[in-house]
């Protein structure tokens, strides 16, 4: 929780952009359903989920590319639901980068300056600027089809920041890179953002690119907002069954009703406490239990994966649910081999109900 | 390798058949009916009468590539972007000419434009005109004519062109607040300049071929160099001057070929 409210001390809470009960159909396909949703001025906020799942569809909302069919969308109090994409005058970089092929960088950088009108040293300037901040010297007079898909994707965010939007709207922006260069390129984006204070909304359906640049993460799944948190949250504390499978690994343990606990152990639940099914654990809060522990899951080991600094455990309960767990391979602690039976163990207040 | 060899065979020995050996035969007359030597060449490119046909012939064809590749522009845009109703009634009106022939295209101009045509009566039932305007006969209606049959060859390239415009690119364009003017001219048009390019290549070297329209059309008036090879071999008849003005004119369609061939593959790049 510590780095959380960092993460959130570094956001003002400035309320800019506000979604009321915002729905998009199209024909009888819910693309998106009753999204209420308020984005603080300079946060980096993600909107995580599988595809289909209507956060693009959010996002075209959000830049005015697309109306709403119900809902209002506001802009710094002033309602700008019905606005075209260009009086919000956001930034937007599309997926596939929607680079200008016939123009070299320089003047694809130069393009929306050019329609603002700028005086032709200014933009030179600006441009010069641009080019230089995404690292891209020496490749101006280029044309898009030279460049590699890194490069491309610079210059696309070159474009979108040239005239200084107060708001940068990314759709998947790293989907088309390979691995090395996407994690090079999310380190430059968040160097961007840190530098420039503008305020970041981000589609992506990688969980772990979510988690790791944004201030907040904007859950969705079948056109519904899941959860809005910081990383650690929705990561910690998801909501529901689907943003907990959806972030990483969880084991999930059914509540056995006669029993009034978790099938196979002698943990017994609170009275009053009926209004759950499930419990849930993250695999690297749990352990192998020792003598004194309060909580003792009985499991039989069933594979060990060893990874080098440390080995996943892949246990099945009596009640024959499957578990995850992470033993660190340096201990003193012998791992046990496939077939032992075993105890596990984790802190109450790491589990949650879902 | 045998194999594709075996394949291309029937097809090179087609192409042997039916065009270089007649080439070939084209070439020997020109070289030596009437007389041997190359008196025939020297009366195409000497002549004033041919000389003004051949710079009449390059005058028209530009004139009509312009109009049609300039009107296949805008019904290509209908056609490809325009709603589904539009596309329909576009495609129709692209469609049925091209299937209809070239003298019974011709006829329908004429019997538009006349003097006693549906044109020249509808102008005087209006009273917007006392007497007929001479429509026919002249190069306007060979400009007419031509740019009506050429229309639908310059559309296919230029749709296959505006289909591969990436929407998004449109999109961006409007998003950073260009006008529908600025997109089309600074966006649109230039990424559609491969179509227009081929377009361009097509109608041309299809218009310097053309007989039948400027014929009906230009009434003797306006004759092209088709026309006039057509006279060579049929009224004069000299064959020997008509083959060396057939090899003049492909050898100068050729040569437009390569020099727009070489820009446009510039442009592919």
């Amino acid at each position: 929780m510590q780095t959380g409210m960092k993460k959130e001390a570094l956001v003002s809470d400035t309320t800019q952009i506000e979604a009321r009960s915002v729905s998009k159909t199209f024909g009888k396909f819910h693309a998106l359903r009753d999204v209420s949703l308020k984005i603080a001025e300079g946060e980096f906020l993600s909107l995580l989920g599988p595809s289909g799942s209507g956060k693009t569809t959010f996002l075209t909302l959000l830049g005015g590319y697309e109306p709403a069919t119900r809902g209002q969308l506001f802009l710094e109090g002033q309602d700008m639901t019905n606005w075209p994409a260009k009086q919000r005058g956001f930034g937007m970089v599309f997926q596939g980068y929607a680079l200008f092929p016939h123009l070299t960088v320089a003047e694809n950088i130069a393009f929306p300056l050019k329609v603002q009108k700028r005086g032709k040293a200014a933009i030179a300037d600006r441009v010069a600027q641009m080019v230089e901040m995404v690292g891209l010297s020496g490749h101006e007079t280029k044309k898009p089809g030279a460049l590699s898909g890194g490069q491309q994707q610079r210059v696309a965010l070159a474009r979108a920041l040239a005239y200084e939007p107060k708001v940068l709207l990314l759709d998947e922006p790293f989907s088309a890179l390979d691995k090395n260069l996407r994690g090079q390129m999310q380190e430059e984006l968040r160097r961007l953002h840190r530098d420039l204070g503008t305020t970041f909304v981000f589609v992506t359906h990688d969980q772990e690119e979510a988690l790791a640049l944004s201030s907040r993460i904007a859950i969705f799944n079948h056109g519904e907002l899941q959860q809005v948190g910081t990383p650690d949250t929705v990561y910690e504390r998801p909501a529901n069954r689907f943003t907990a499978e959806f972030l990483g690994d969880i084991n999930i343990l059914s509540v056995d009703d006669s029993a009034r606990g978790i099938a196979g152990t002698a943990l017994e639940l609170p009275a009053n406490v009926r209004s759950f099914d499930h419990v849930a654990i993250r695999p690297e809060h749990m352990r192998l239990a020792d003598a004194g522990d309060a909580i003792q899951l009985p499991a039989t080991v069933r594979d060990r994966v060893y990874l080098g600094s440390k080995s996943r455990l892949l246990l099945e309960t009596r009640a024959g649910e499957d578990l995850m767990l992470y033993l660190d391979n340096g201990g003193a602690l012998q791992a046990p081999e496939p077939g032992a039976d075993i105890r596990v163990t984790w802190e109450t207040g790491d589990s949650f109900a879902l | 390798m045998r194999a594709l060899l075996c394949l291309i065979c029937p097809l090179l020995l087609f192409l042997g058949c039916s065009y270089l050996l007649p080439f070939l035969g084209i070439m020997q007359l020109s070289f030596t009916d009437p007389v041997p030597g190359i008196d025939q060449y020297r009366h195409v490119l000497s002549d004033p009468l041919t000389q003004s046909v051949i710079w009449r012939t390059i005058r028209l064809c530009v004139i009509v590539t312009v109009v049609s590749v300039s009107c296949a522009y805008v019904i290509t845009l209908l056609w490809v972007r325009g709603s589904p109703m539009v596309r329909l009634l576009t495609e129709l009106c692209i469609m049925i000419p091209f299937w209809i022939s070239v003298l019974s295209r011709a006829f329908g101009w004429l019997s538009m434009l006349s003097n006693r045509g549906l044109l020249n009566k509808w102008l005087q039932n209006l009273g917007l005109i006392d007497s007929a305007i001479q429509m026919t006969r002249n190069e306007f209606a060979v400009v007419v004519g031509m740019s009506h049959y050429l229309i639908p060859f310059a559309v296919f390239p230029l749709a296959t062109a505006m289909r591969n415009v990436d929407e998004r690119v449109l999109t961006a364009a409007d998003g950073m607040g260009a006008s529908r003017l600025r997109v089309f001219w600074q966006v649109f048009l230039p990424m559609t300049a491969s179509g227009i390019m081929g377009a361009t290549l097509l109608v041309f070297v299809f218009s310097i071929g053309f007989y039948v329209t400027p014929a009906l059309l230009g009434g003797g008036q306006s004759v092209l160099i088709a026309e006039l090879i057509y006279l060579w071999i049929f009224q004069i008849p000299q064959w020997g001057v008509a083959a060396a003005m057939s090899v003049v004119l492909m050898i100068a369609v050729g040569g437009i070929l390569y020099l727009l061939m070489r820009r446009y593959g510039e442009m592919a790049k």
